[in-house]
This record gives structure tokens, sequence and C-alpha cells, in this order.
């Protein structure tokens, strides 16, 4: 019955996950849902990842951050949660949030705006933004759930994490597809990044190793509007 | 052998010194006519572009200024000023120029003479490169990207400073590519630093000798060209295409049926080269030699993803003519003199003439006696191809592709490298760039958004002012802002973007063990479409694929087994226009027919019969039922990229014309477009017009659709966005894998094409996917050549013609925006298990 409500909510965009007794929604946008505490999970945002490279001599897009914005903008619109956690990593740097123009901190301002908004630290961004609003956390706990930037060492239960951007990679037809994940085993949660200038790596790689039980473990691939779970069995390494 | 000149010489001899007419005349030679008016125009301070047959003594010409005019050089005095380099020599290839070195050593050891000659390569020692920038030799042998690294060094100015000739060898293969471009800017810049240099070109014949004598010089005023010398003729080479009575195949590359025929060849001469189009025609036919090698000829293989070492292995054993035979491909083309190759088989379709014309050359090189040559087709179109290129290479006419425009990535690094070697005036050093034909036809406004992305990346929001790489002076002029700029611009140098590349390792049992010998390297893109436990043809062995660990490919041996994925294709040419239009030409005349043997004689008088052959400036397509689908079939000619593109437009126009398309395919020679909706009964009624489906109006907003999501698109830009400098190539200390490249030039192409559509990169990245990759100039020729001139037949069943394009259907993967079905289908395999779980 379980396996039944999970294929229906397959062929229709968001898939839904359950995690220490708490049922959360894997977004096609990358980011987390947990209906219950009307709460928003996103990774990784990596803004102002393009002025960091053009620091040091490389002339990226210095669209990426409005790109970000942009997306998140319109997943919270979207689903108005009462609570947002950026999972760190939240700026490509230290200097980011300072860096960045003042149309796009407005735009941010606007989004954070009547929510409640919590910046976990990342390796990125370790000290807080001074010039936004928002509660600056090393890890938050939620119930039986964590959220923390950095998956732990142990077994993780119940720990919701980023740090790592997934991905995953299927062959099929002699055609290789490659996307952003939410990489599960049923216990923890690693979330894909969900800035626009971030790659991935994959879950097969040995970063991971330790982090999931290998039989249980899901790939939630995102697709154009819809997550596609892919069983780990089905994967193959980067 | 007969000499051309043009303009006609005057009366002045050359002045050729007395120790070297004493060499010519110890050794009971005469200079020859060509080396002599080359010498001549040299010292009358013309730049020359020598055009020579192999064997005709192109070295010596393109070296004979420089030697004499060292030789009267007066030595310098103990304690004198600094000399710096004399004579640059520039070739495409780092082995040639390794090889010219040792071929000059004889002669000037011999005439007495005190020059010192290095080469310089991207293998030479950092510690050697070093001195010889502070104690230059008098000639130095180079690639195009040391020639930038050189010319980007703030004393580039000294280094140059006393520089007469620059020899530019294989100066057709040079100047097509983006290396070419490079080259033509440096050019430019030692016009500049040496204004007294003299520029030498050797080339081998091509069919618009024009377009090299202005790339020679300065085309600032546009249109100026070197001066030429010709050297026609040689002896014609015996060239026939292979007669066999085994049946030649409808289609496919394989030309496995003529096995017995080139190994029977084999074991009549000394040594046999022959070449292939693919890797993985190599591959295979080297196996396939090995299968009926009943003598145990020494047969061996090489091509460009082979481990080095053993290709080295390999040249060794040519050089000692201890092989009967050589499979390769393209990495043995350039004019590298290696052993007494006395014949050279060609297996598949010669595409270019003129490529065939320099293979040809591989064999004999006297000038003198003919080469001898056999063409084996793989298929029966190819058999017409080969035909059309014999006859053309009996005619001497040769096609090389035309000199494209200026890269504007290429620009952008020449314009960082400029501004390392000291600040720069923007107005000057425009008229400089001008002065290198490829961007003679470059605008003022163009060029400065160019510099402007140099300096801040050049977009419209201009956030990045106080990063900028390089930055404008009180005095107007540009320079850069930060010695660590120059660092990176070094590290970054070059225009060839590798395809990641994964060294194949053999291993034993399972790929747990580490340590096996490496075969060679393979194409990423290539091993990411495996399995664990396929098998594949690579380095002449059936492979089991096991893993991807790092960066190598562990593989285990599985002799004995057939190889599943046969699709390893390096390198694949497309079919010439002038090849093009001559096989066509052959089809509409049927007097023509007489030179091809019976079996694709008859083929074509049979398709006569069942459908029409079109007329030479004439399109057939075709249309038939099936099974449960249409199909419709085209016949341009114009080569697969083409073909290719114009099957994506096809089926985007016959999707809207509610014909619902299924898939197509292409080949060189036709196209095949499939669809549920029937295609014929949507002429008849009137319902699909042929002459609206063709129209050139395609090339409008249809390409721009499919383009833009292409990853065709995204793997140009990736090439564009590193040569450009935007993304770095190699971090001092920490080389990026060509995996990370991708991942993020894909992602900056999202996000530039969202937020910035216009960016000059992404009009680079235009104009060189619709150069290479898509051929849409051709596209263009094409569908306004057949404007008005559509033969439609509309037919009950598959055409003789069409049968070749028909049986390549299902050896293509799926094309198209495939991988959001792909990953469903995924999902749905996992629902499946599930499901069958409870």
């Amino acid at each position: 019955m379980n396996v039944v409500s999970r294929i229906e909510a397959a062929a229709h965009g968001p898939v839904e996950i359950a995690m220490a007794g708490e049922r959360m929604v894997c977004d096609p946008s990358g980011a987390l849902y947990l209906p219950a505490d009307r709460l928003l999970v996103v990774s990784d945002l990596h803004l102002e990842k393009g002025s960091s490279y053009a620091r040091r001599g490389s002339m990226l897009p210095p669209y990426d951050t409005a790109a970000t914005l942009a997306r998140l903008a319109d997943v919270v619109a979207r689903l108005r949660p009462a609570v947002v956690v950026s999972l760190g990593d939240s700026f490509h740097d230290d200097g980011g949030a300072g860096r960045m123009p003042e149309p796009f901190r407005e735009h941010l301002l606007q989004v954070m705006e009547g929510r409640e908004w919590y910046w976990i630290a990342g390796n990125h961004d370790p000290a807080a933004p001074d010039n936004l609003p928002g509660r600056c956390v090393d890890e938050l706990a939620l119930g039986d759930l964590t959220f923390r930037h950095e998956p732990s060492k142990g077994g993780g239960e119940g720990e919701i994490a980023g740090h790592l951007h997934p991905g995953a990679r299927i062959v099929r037809r002699g055609r290789s597809v490659r996307r952003a994940c939410f990489a599960s085993d049923g216990r923890r949660l690693v979330m894909p990044a969900f800035g626009s200038l971030t790659g991935t790596l994959n879950v097969l790689d040995r970063a991971f190793a330790g982090l999931f039980k290998r039989e249980s473990l899901t790939a939630y691939m995102l697709g154009a509007n819809r997550v596609y779970p892919i069983a780990g069995g089905a994967l193959r390494p980067a | 052998m007969k000499l051309e000149t043009d303009p006609p010489s005057g009366d002045s001899a050359a002045r050729l010194p007395a120790p070297f007419r004493e060499w010519f005349a110890a050794r009971g030679w005469t200079p020859r006519p060509h080396q002599l008016e080359l010498l001549k125009r040299t010292q009358e301070g013309r730049s020359v572009l020598l055009i020579a047959p192999t064997g005709a003594g192109k070295t010596l010409a393109g070296f004979l200024p420089s030697l004499t005019h060292l030789a009267e050089r007066p030595k310098p005095k103990p304690g004198a000023a600094w000399q710096g380099v004399h004579t640059l020599y520039i070739s495409p290839l780092k082995a040639l120029a390794v090889d010219i070195q040792r071929n000059l050593t004889r002669p000037v050891e011999e005439i007495g003479l005190d020059i010192r000659m290095e080469t310089r390569t991207g293998d030479t020692p950092a510690h050697k490169r070093q001195r010889q920038k502070y104690a230059p030799p008098d000639i130095l042998l180079t690639t195009p990207e040391q020639l930038a690294l050189l010319i980007a060094s703030p004393d580039a100015d000294r280094f140059f400073a006393g520089l007469r000739y620059v020899v530019l060898d294989e100066l057709h293969s040079l100047v097509t590519s983006k290396r070419g471009h490079l080259l033509a800017l440096g050019l430019a810049r030692l016009r500049r630093l040496a204004p007294e240099a003299v520029g030498i070109g050797l080339s081998a014949t091509v069919a618009e000798p024009e377009a090299l004598r202005r790339w020679l010089v300065d085309q600032n005023p546009a249109g100026r060209m070197a001066d030429i010398v010709t050297v026609a003729g040689g002896a014609k080479p015996e060239i026939t295409i292979l007669e066999t009575d085994e049946r030649v195949p409808w289609s496919g590359h394989s030309a496995r049926y003529a096995i017995p025929a080139v190994y029977e060849a084999i074991t009549r001469h000394k040594m046999t080269l022959i070449f292939v189009n693919t890797r993985s025609q190599a591959e295979l036919l080297f196996r396939e030699l090995w299968h009926v090698n009943e003598d145990n000829l020494p047969i061996a293989l090489h091509h460009g993803s082979l481990d080095v070492a053993q290709r080295r292995r390999v040249e060794k054993a040519m050089e000692t003519n201890s092989l009967s035979a050589i499979v390769a491909t393209s990495t043995l083309d350039l004019g590298i003199d290696w052993g007494d190759v006395d014949l050279v088989i060609h297996v598949g379709a010669p595409k270019g003439a003129s490529r065939l014309a320099q293979r040809i050359g591989r064999a004999n090189h006297r000038m003198d006696e003919p080469s001898r040559a056999i063409l084996v087709p793989a298929n029966r179109f190819e058999v017409m191809e080969c035909r059309a290129a014999l006859e053309a290479n009996y005619l001497g006419a040769q096609d090389t592709p035309p000199l494209g425009e200026g890269a504007l990535d290429v620009l952008a690094q020449h314009v960082l490298g400029r501004a390392c070697a000291g600040p720069f005036d923007e107005a000057e050093f425009f008229e400089e760039v001008r002065s290198a034909a490829p961007y003679s036809g470059l605008d003022a406004g163009t060029f400065s958004r160019v510099v402007e992305f140099v300096a801040t990346g050049g977009y419209a929001l201009k956030s990045y002012e106080r990063y900028a790489r390089i930055r404008r002076m009180k005095d107007g002029r540009w320079r850069i802002t930060h010695p660590r700029v120059a660092q990176q611009y070094r590290l970054n140098i070059g225009t060839i973007v590798e395809s990641p590349m994964l060294n194949v390792r053999l291993v034993r049992g399972g790929g747990r063990q580490r340590g096996g010998m490496v075969l060679g390297k393979v194409e990423e893109y290539f091993l990411e479409t495996l399995a664990p436990g396929d098998t594949f043809m690579f380095s002449g062995r059936i492979l089991r694929f096991e893993g991807i660990r790092e960066n190598e490919a562990f593989v285990t041996s599985a002799s004995g087994q057939d190889a599943m994925v046969p699709a390893y294709a390096g390198g694949k040419f497309p079919l010439s226009t002038y090849l093009a239009g001559e096989v066509r030409g052959m089809l509409a005349d049927p007097d023509r027919w007489r030179t091809l043997p019976e079996q694709v004689s008859g083929w074509l008088r049979i398709q006569q019969e069942k459908s029409v052959l079109p007329r030479k400036e004439d399109l057939l397509v075709e249309t038939f039922p099936r099974g449960d689908r249409s199909y419709m079939v085209a016949y341009p000619f114009e080569g697969r990229l083409t073909h290719q593109t114009l099957g994506m437009l096809l089926t985007r126009r016959l999707e809207r014309a509610g014909a619902r398309p299924l898939g197509f395919v292409a080949t060189d020679y036709s196209l095949a477009v499939w669809s549920l909706g029937d295609m014929g009964g949507m002429i008849r009624r009137k319902a699909l017009f042929l002459a609206e489906l063709f129209d050139e109006d395609m090339l409008g907003d249809d390409l721009d659709a499919w383009l833009a999501d292409s990853w065709l698109m995204k793997r140009t830009f990736r090439n564009c966005a590193v040569i450009s400098g935007l993304v770095e190539k190699r971090h001092p200390g920490q080389e990026k894998t060509g995996r990370q490249v991708t991942v993020s030039a894909d992602l900056i192409y999202d996000v530039l094409r969202t937020h910035e559509p216009d960016h000059i990169l992404l009009q680079a990245t235009w104009r060189d996917a619709a150069t290479g990759l898509l051929d849409v100039g051709r596209l263009g020729e094409m569908l306004s050549r057949i404007r008005g001139r559509i033969v439609h037949k509309d037919l009950d069943r598959i055409s003789p013609l069409a049968v070749p394009v028909m049986l390549e259907i299902g050896r293509e993967p799926v094309a198209g925006s495939a991988n959001e079905s792909l990953l469903g289908e995924a999902a749905e395999n996992l629902i499946e298990e599930a499901m069958g779980g409870v």
C-alpha cells in the first residue's frame, strides 16, 4: 500500500518520503518541505559564487545570485512556508553577504519577510551574515530530526544535511543521464545543492562512504518538473 | 617537374654562398629551381608561399634562405650585443619539429655551419625553456602554442628583435583550425616586433592558394598577397579501386568483405600502410587481419588513443623496416618520413580528395616514382565516392576546408597574452589584429567587446570593475592589474581543449587488483555509456569493462567473445563539398557508370527503373510506407553533419505539420525520417508541401529554438569558455579534471543564456557551432541550391537507393531530448520491481 502511494506521487511532480516519523516532500526545485511544520529546507545556495571567482580572476557571469534567488522566491511563493532553514554554505564565502549587490539583498529580504529564518553555518560561510535578519545556528533540532550542514560520522538517524551536493547517474539505452538528487536510505537525508552554479558529486563517490546503508539507498533525481526515485542498484558511478 | 611562379621571376639570380654550392656539387646535386627561386625572392625581402608535393625537397627549400643568411652573418665579437632568435620554424606537430631538426642537422654539419638549432615544445623541460629565453638558439623549432607563450612574455621584443625568417610548415593544415587563428595573431605580433622578418609558408597542393598567400602577409590594407612558387607534377600516383568478387555491402563501414584481398596485397609488398577514417575501424580491421594472418606477418596498429610508449614502439619498428603492415588513423597523416612504405591502402571512403593525396604521398617518398595505392570502399555509395576521389586526384582538383573567420575566444586569449607582454594601446592593437588574415573583417565594436570581456567578463551588469584583470591606465593604455594574471594566462594557453580522457588499464579478475598495463586512453563520454560487463574493442583486443576508478577505466581481457559495443568512433571526417558534387554528378550520368563495378551500376539501373535518379543539381525525396510507418528519404549528399542538422529541423517542422515524426537517421549521403502520419499521402492531398518543408527559413527560428537546448551548444560553449579564459584549464598546483570543467561550464551556460543571451561568448559559441558541428553554412547552400528543384517520388515500397540508410536505422542511438523519458523509464522499472514484490 505504501509502495502504491509512492508510485502515484512519483508520476506527479514531488515525491513524499517519511523519516523519523515525519512526512516530507522532495520538491523538483531541490527544496525539502515538511508540511506538518510548514518548514522549508534549502541547502548550499552558494550565493555570490560568481563574484567570489571574479575576485580571483575568473569572470564568471554575475547572474548566479539573481538566478538562485528567483528560484528560491518561486518555491517560497508556491509552498508558503512559515519557517525556512538554509542548511549552510548559503554564501560561497564569508564576504558573500557583504558583496551582494543591493537589489539582490532587497529581493532576499522580501523573500524572508514574515518568516522564521535560520542560517545554519557551513564550511564556506562559518560566520553569520551580519547585514541580514534570521538566526544563525550551527545545528537545529525538530522532534527526532536534526538539521546540520555536514553529515555526521555516526548512524545519522533523522539527520538532514547538505554539503556534499549529491548527484546521480543512470544509463539507459546507451545514454547517460546525470542529475542532482536527494539521497536517502530512510535514516538520513542528504540534500541537493540549490545554488545555480553548484556542481554535483556522484552519490557513489567515496565521499559518501559510510553515510548510507547501501541496500536501502535511493536517489531522488531532479527532473524538469518531477522527482524520479531511483533505487541504489540502478545507479552508476561518475 | 615543372616550376611555376607568379609573378614571373626577374633576371637576377639567387645568391647561393660558396660553401653551399660546393656542398651540392660534392654530392653531384644541383639546387632545384624552386629552391633557388624561393631563395631569390626572400633575399629581395618578400614573403613566399611554396607549394610542392611531398618529396620535392620542401624542407631544404624552406630553410635555405635562413641557412645562407646565417652562413654570411659576421661572427659576433666577444662581449658583443645579445643576439635573439634568427629563424622561427613552426609546425602543427611536436614530432614534426623534432623530425625536421634531425633532417637539417646533416646539411648543417656537412656544410660546416656554426648554427645552434633547438626545439621547444610542451615536452621541453622547464630549465631548458628558461635557458632558451636568455640564450636563444639561432633556429628555434616550435609549435603555435609555444609561440603564443613566447610573445606573451615581457621580454618578447628583445627575444624577437633579430628575427629574420619565420618558416611555417604544413601551412594548409595549420590555418584551418582555431590553432591557425592563434598562429595568425602571433604572426601579426611578430610583424610588429620584427618588421624585417620574412614569412615562408610550406604547403601541399591546395585548391585556393590565394587564401594562404593572404594569410602569410599583413592584411592591413586587406588583399595583399605573398609571392608564390609552385612545383607542379611529380609522378602521378597509381591508384586503383580494390576489385573483388565478394559482394560489396549496402551499408556499414567495416569493409570486412575485403580482408582476404587486403591481406593478399600485404603479402605482395615490403611495407603496407593501411589508412582508415576512425579508430573503431582501425581496431576492427587490425583484428580481422590477424584472424587471417597465417604467415604471422608483423602487422601493427597505430592510433591516437593508444599509449604513447606503444605508439613509439610501432614508429621505431617502422623506421627500421621491421613491419609488413601498419593499420593507422590520421595520427600518421602529416609529412613524417618513416621507412620504406611501398603501398598505401585506404579503407573506407577517403572523404576529402586532398586528404587522399596526402595519404598516398606516404608511399614512396621519391617524387619521380609513382606512389601505389589501393582504395577499399566499405559500401556501395563509397564505391562511387572512391571513384570520384580517384578522378579528382588525377585531375589535381583538391579541396581544403575554407579558412574560417577568426574565432572570438581565441582573440580573447590573445588579448590577455598581449597585455601580459606589456601595456597596449587599443586602437593600435586593433590595427595589428586586423592585419591577421582571419581577423581582417573584424569591426572595432566587436574588438572592444572582446577587450571588455578580458577585463571584467564583459557583462551588462557591471559588477566586476573592481576585480578587473586588465585596466586602462591614465595614458589610455591597457595593462594587467596583477602579476598573478600573467601567471594564470601562461597556465591556460592553447586552443585544443581535450575531451576528458581516461586511462584504460588491463587488470586481472574483476578489476579488484591494481597495477596492470595501461593500454591507452579513451574519451570519457564513450566509457559513460558502458555498463560493467560490456565488451568493446580497443588496442586490438576484446576487453570487458569492469568499472572506473578515479581517472582510470579498469578492463579485463575478454578474448574469444564478441564486442558488444562497436561504437568507439574517434575522429570522423565529413564528405567534402567537392566530392559530394562529384558523386551527385556520377549518379546523374549513366555514361560514367561504366567505371563502376557491375554490382554497383546494376543497383543504380534498378533504382532508375523502380524510382528515379536525380539530376546533379536536384534533390530527390522519396516517400513510402513500410510496416505501420511512413518513411521519407532525401538524398542531398552533403555529409553526415549537414544531414544531421537537416534531420533535426525537418522533424520539428513535420511535427508542426501534424505528421507525427518518430525519428530520423543520417548518413554521409542521405537522410531518412519516419513517422506515424502518412507523409506521402499528406503530400498528395496537399496537406504538406516539400518546397515549404525544405525552405531556407528553417535556418531561422527553428534552428535557434533547437540549438538553445542542444548538448552541442553546451559542449561548444565549454571549449569557448576554456579557450577564452572564462573557465580555467588549470590552477597552479592543482589540475582540474575535465569532468569538473564540464559541470561548471554547463551551469555557466544556463545562467548566461537566461540572463544575458547576447553575451559575446554566447555569440562566439553560436558561430563555432554553426560552422563546425552543424555545418549550417553548407546546409544553407544546399537549401538554396535545391530551391524549386525537389523531385518527389511517391512509392509503394522502399527503393534500391534507400536501402543503405534504412539499414542504419536502429544502429543509431535515439536522438533528441529523450533524457526525461529515460529517467521516467528507469523510475518505471523501479516501480515494476516494487509491484512485483507486493
